[in-house]
């Protein structure tokens, strides 16, 4: 019962973020990154119905392309983590011995490896931008994949199929593309839903500090620090980046969970 | 005793390889140290005359042994930028940022340990629920949009504390714990509501255990059970998250002193990376990973401290 209202509820809020972010690729009330001098700061009506920032930028605009920013910051972060970490992960729980345990080391070692810590670093060598932001979280999160997957891999290994699979003279490789891989892909999602939220909140922090998306780019982070000196006279400029990104990483953690609830009794002892 | 040489063995090697890591990300970087100090205008000669001076004319694995054995003496070297010693420097800064972590720290678990074990105690009953649900929304909720929504209410509306800075804690101590109630109630909030979910699903999974039932049937109270049995068990789990949670929360100084403009490690920092002084960088970073692996081993030995049956293992 409670994981289904997780599901419904983290369903429909990641939903709205994924209409949100295509449908500013085709339409969005106004150009986001437009400056109009003679309306700062406006108040809603209905030509901007969330008011214009200190440029006399629509806000409405700007979260709806900020939306798309979010979306493309976790697919790609999690993109790379996905693609990095899961044959890590299958290999290392598929072979065992030295190559299991230099895989299990090298994954011990990069989640010493604060995400946020990485992507300052890579940040200062390669310059700021969503796409090295992101590069940087999804590195930072491979393991967390790899460590998801050969528990998982390990698990589908013990499986009887397996032998069959071995008897009947299917290589190794035929095993874990036929075999492990669609066995484990139920974990691996619950796995990229959390991977998700935790990018999310990586570029909009990011963004936050001048070190992600690059104006005049829109993207949640950015606009609330834009915001951040005009607290004191209008604060709900704050307010709707801020409750975009809180809504957005609600969504993913909500499906994450309900998922995990639908996929857990397989799941007992691997997280 | 030794377990606890086997993982002083690993944090040394990854220590190591940490520094070499940040070392190696640095060192590819477009452009030498004296290039980048000199500025687009500077002659040829200039450059080499100062790239001598700053070592970076010497093969890299020489540049990295130098520093990393200066680093052993706590030495950082000297930054390219401001020609001042960089060691004093991060020890100074850290200090703030140990202060903001440790109230961090405090907030986090004054919330999720009442709040966890209140969530699970009641968990069949609507205020559980309500508890849980907070719980969630407060992990949405990014440690610096805390910080804003904060500075608003208790600052902007309230007028009640500053909205940032720091004052040090030698020079006015009521000024100092002022300054630091927001910024650690920032990082706190967040990370207590994470927390308490952890909390919650171990006392939730230590209730079922038989000792709880042994404990219930000879006369104890349902709050004494859990108590005297439930909740040194539940501990061993949630000491773990606590090792992860002092990392996250050492990250997340970062960016709660750029809200409040806390003179901490992560301003330091950010301030690096925009002056492009790479050695300093090398130095914040390295101290910062170094300080997440002795985080990890502490909580390492201490999980062990706290459940016998782990020691033999």
């Amino acid at each position: 019962m409670k994981s289904r209202m997780s599901l419904t509820i983290g369903g429909a809020l990641v939903l709205l973020l994924l209409v949100t972010a295509l449908l500013s690729l085709v339409w969005t009330p106004h150009d986001a990154s437009h400056i109009d001098a003679s309306r700062q700061l406006a108040p809603p009506d209905a030509g901007h119905p969330l008011g214009t920032d200190q440029f006399g930028r629509d806000v409405l605009s700007r979260l709806m392309e900020g939306a798309r920013i979010t979306v493309f910051a976790g697919v790609v972060a999690v993109g790379i983590a996905l693609l990095a970490g899961v044959p890590m992960g299958v290999v290392s729980g598929m072979s065992g011995g030295w190559l299991d345990n230099v895989v299990m080391r090298v994954s011990d070692f990069l989640l010493a490896f604060p995400a946020l810590l990485l992507a300052i670093l890579l940040a200062a060598v390669y310059g700021t931008g969503t796409l090295t932001a992101m590069v940087a979280i999804g590195i930072a999160s491979a393991p967390g994949f790899a460590r998801v997957s050969r528990a998982a891999t390990l698990r589908v290994m013990a499986g009887e199929y397996i032998d069959a699979a071995r008897l009947a003279g299917r290589s190794r490789t035929a095993i874990a593309v036929r075999h492990v891989v669609p066995n484990i892909l139920d974990v691996v999602i619950v796995q990229a839903s959390v991977s998700f939220a935790t990018a999310v909140l990586a570029e909009a922090a990011l963004s936050y500090l001048g070190l992600g998306t690059v104006p005049p780019t829109p993207s949640w982070g950015r606009m609330l620090q834009e915001s951040q000196d005009l607290l004191f006279s209008t604060p709900e400029l704050c307010l709707w980046p801020g409750l975009a990104t809180a809504a957005a990483v609600l969504g993913l953690n909500l499906l994450g969970d309900g998922l995990r609830d639908r996929v857990d009794p397989t799941l007992e002892g691997v997280r | 005793m030794y377990l606890i040489v086997r993982k002083t063995l690993t944090l040394l090697v990854g220590a190591f390889a940490a520094s070499f890591v940040v070392f190696c990300c640095l060192a590819v970087l477009p452009g030498n140290a004296a290039e980048v100090a000199l500025g687009t205008n500077a002659t040829p000669d200039a450059v080499a005359r100062l790239s001598e001076e700053f070592g970076t004319d010497r093969p890299l694995l020489t540049q990295y042994a130098d520093w990393a054995l200066g680093l052993l003496h706590g030495d950082f070297g000297t930054s390219y930028v401001t020609h001042e010693p960089i060691g004093p420097r991060v020890a100074d800064r850290f200090g703030v940022t140990l202060w903001l972590v440790a109230g961090g720290m405090l907030v986090a678990l004054l919330i999720a340990l009442p709040a966890g074990v209140l969530s699970a105690a009641w968990h069949r009953k609507p205020r559980g629920t309500l508890l849980s649900a907070l719980s969630q929304a407060g992990i949405a909720v990014p440690a610096f949009l805390a910080g804003l929504l904060l500075v608003y209410v208790f600052a902007v509306r309230a007028g009640a504390l500053p909205a940032g800075g720091y004052v040090p804690l030698a020079e006015d101590p009521g000024e100092w714990a002022r300054h630091l109630v927001l910024p650690c109630l920032s990082l706190g909030l967040v990370q207590g509501a994470a927390l308490s979910r952890y909390v919650r699903s171990a006392v939730l999974s230590v209730q079922r255990q038989d000792y709880m039932r042994t404990a219930r049937a000879k006369g104890a109270r349902r709050w004494a059970a859990l108590c005297r049995h439930g909740l040194p068990n539940a501990a061993v789990p949630v000491l773990t998250v606590l090792g992860l949670q002092l990392s996250a929360l050492l990250v997340g100084a970062i960016v709660v002193e750029r809200v409040f403009v806390i003179p901490g490690l992560g301003d330091l920092l950010l301030r690096a990376v925009a002056d492009r002084d790479l050695l300093l960088i090398q130095g914040v970073v390295t101290v910062l990973v170094v300080a997440v692996l002795v985080v990890n081993l502490l909580t390492d030995v201490l999980y062990r401290v706290v459940d016998p049956r782990l020691r033999s293992r």
